[in-house]
């Protein structure tokens, strides 16, 4: 994993601490996530500059952005910003935002590149309206759009669909997820949502608190029982894995997990070969002991348990590892009764029925 | 011709007047303004109500303090002595520096009060675009509060234009020199010439009114102005 952005902060409030030294990958979207309070915003602008603390170090690709000397303001760090809620500036059109940062920028996209961006984002028809002609979701692109187009050597995201609601934040994750897959610099995704962070992270820093609580992958620390994660009702594992075929005539389609092991979800509109990432939440998976011989459920996947627990007192939450894959992990929810009445215990061999899968990508 | 010649030359001279203070108080104003809007400095209480004072003062002690500043004791006289340009009591340029203090706040509160409309955000987000502080208050501040300079612009023109209280203490009444129109109209009125004290008042009348009708009319929720 080679570490491009490195950074350590300090900061002490009569209300609030932070305490941070990350090491962060080169590469992909990684969720800085937390609940408010957690510092998670506060961590962003300090890497941004837009906020300051005296004794921080900050490197970017190996470039100091801050040390004990060194402050460089935020309009000279090759970054791109897109804030929580629509920033665009009133007085410009669409296209005149997305100028703004191009005419001051060193490093910017080629005509080709921005073309590709504002297809990618479908704002090539909205480039001649102002922003207040634009819906929150369609400024939001545009917003990302303009924060792309600065070539910026890391993309900070905070919060960028929290202002919007579940429709917009329907219309605009596509996009998102797009990028993810399109982008060669990193991302840092602020977010307060589980499922954001598990539709479009990578990489996962668990804030709590103004504490790095853990960094892994999203997979790893979504299955973790002992974080947030896991403790939430909507607690979830994330497989990933390629589309092998689809049946048409069932309309299903069946997922190869990488490491081995299969799932059939209802039918994808991915072609076959393409990546995907499928979301199991911890309450559709039950345990049997045996083979389940006649079922209605169609994933039944042999797997041994790792860890087991006690998430309220009826319930117990079980991290499990599927066997055919041994670094996919599942989570299964089931009642404390059932536990003890099938006697599970941390290394047994068990059949994970999973009774509904959630897709993302 | 309805107005005298005097008339005419003292419309001018307000008008210039008018506009060189304008001029002078935007330069000087913006950057009082700037800061006033975004410290939490100390001083932002005490520099405020300084900036405030010539809304409540009687004209004739802001007129009485300046003209014992400007005088050979008075700490701008001194100044100006030094300079060689000897005292500006009774000249225009004295009626300029001291309009300048008493239409001060007429500039500088609408403004306070565009820029702390504005907030951060904007700044934030052109430092993200790889503008630097200068770039930003030019390309997005000055846009984004050009109705809130227009205000403070057009009540400072229009404000200096009526003054009459500091002219008399520290310009006197020479004409092509300080006799502004509130004083020509004052003049006329001491020599009986109540026509004459008519039309020019009814012309400042329709000034002013058509300078507040801009104001009011052009931009709906202009309440801040109310408020001064």
């Amino acid at each position: 994993m080679s570490n491009a952005i490195h950074a350590r902060f300090a900061l002490q409030y009569p209300e609030f601490a932070l305490n941070v030294d990350l090491e962060l990958p080169g590469r992909g979207v990684t969720a800085l996530f937390g609940h408010s309070g957690s510092g998670k915003t506060t961590l962003l602008r300090l890497i941004a500059g837009l906020q300051r603390v005296t004794n921080g170090y900050l490197a970017v690709n190996g470039q100091v952005w801050q040390d004990d000397q060194l402050f460089m303001p935020t309009h000279r760090r090759p970054l791109g910003y897109v804030f929580q809620e629509a920033s665009l500036f009133p007085h410009l059109t669409a296209r005149e935002n997305v100028r703004y940062g191009m005419k001051r920028a060193g490093r910017v996209m080629n005509q080709s590149a921005l073309n590709d961006t504002v297809e990618l984002l479908g704002i090539a028809q909205l480039l001649d309206r102002r922003p207040h002609q634009l819906s929150g979701g369609e400024r939001q692109r545009v917003a990302i759009a303009r924060a792309l187009a600065l070539h910026p050597a890391v993309l900070l995201m905070d919060e960028p669909l929290a202002a919007l609601d579940l429709q917009r934040k329907q219309e605009i994750l596509p996009y998102l997820e797009r990028l993810h897959t399109a982008l060669d610099i990193p991302v840092l995704y602020v977010s307060h949502s589980p499922d954001e962070v598990a539709r479009l992270a990578d990489t996962v820093v668990l804030l709590e608190r103004g504490q790095v609580r853990a960094v892994g992958s999203v997979i790893e620390l979504f299955s973790r029982l002992d974080l947030t994660f896991a403790q939430d009702q909507d607690a979830s594992a994330i497989l990933t894995g390629t589309i092998l075929n689809h049946d048409a005539q069932y309309g299903l389609t069946r997922i190869g997990l990488n490491g081995g092991g299969r799932l059939m979800v209802t039918q994808l509109t991915q072609s076959i070969g393409e990546a995907v990432r499928v979301r199991v939440h911890a309450r559709d998976v039950s345990l049997a002991l045996d083979e389940p011989g006649t079922s209605s459920i169609v994933n039944i996947l042999p797997a041994r348990v790792i860890e087991l627990r006690e998430v309220e007192p009826a319930h117990v939450l079980i991290q499990l590892e599927i066997s055919a894959s041994e670094q996919q992990r599942l989570l299964a929810r089931i009642t404390r009764y059932s536990c003890e009445r099938l006697n599970v215990r941390s290394g047994q061999a068990v059949f994970a029925q999973v009774k509904a899968v959630a897709l993302m990508d | 011709m309805l107005l005298t010649a005097d008339d005419l030359q003292a419309i001018g001279l307000t008008l210039r007047l008018a506009g060189i203070v304008t001029l002078i108080l935007l330069i000087i104003g913006t950057p009082i303004a700037w800061w006033l809007a975004r410290t939490h400095h100390w001083l932002k209480g005490p520099i405020g109500a300084v900036v405030a004072l010539p809304l409540v003062l009687p004209p004739s002690v802001l007129g009485f303090y300046l003209l014992l500043a400007m005088g050979p004791h008075g700490f701008i006289g001194q100044f100006t002595q030094m300079l060689n340009i000897g005292l500006l009591p009774f000249t225009f340029w004295g009626l300029v520096i001291a309009s300048v203090f008493y239409s001060l706040p007429f500039m500088v509160q609408p403004l306070q009060t565009a820029f702390e409309t504005i907030g951060e955000r904007p700044l934030e987000v052109a430092a993200t675009l790889r503008a630097s502080p200068l770039d930003a208050f030019f390309t997005v501040v000055v846009p984004l509060a050009l109705p809130g300079f227009l205000t403070a612009m057009i009540l400072t023109f229009a404000h200096t234009v009526g003054e009459f209280g500091v002219v008399l203490m520290i310009g006197g009444n020479l004409p092509e020199e300080t006799r502004v129109v509130s004083v020509q109209i004052y003049d006329h009125v001491e020599a009986m010439e109540y026509a004459d004290a008519h039309r020019l008042s009814a012309v400042m009348l329709l000034f002013s009114f058509m300078v507040l009708l801009v104001l009011y009319a052009w931009r709906p929720n202009n309440k801040k102005v109310a408020a001064i």
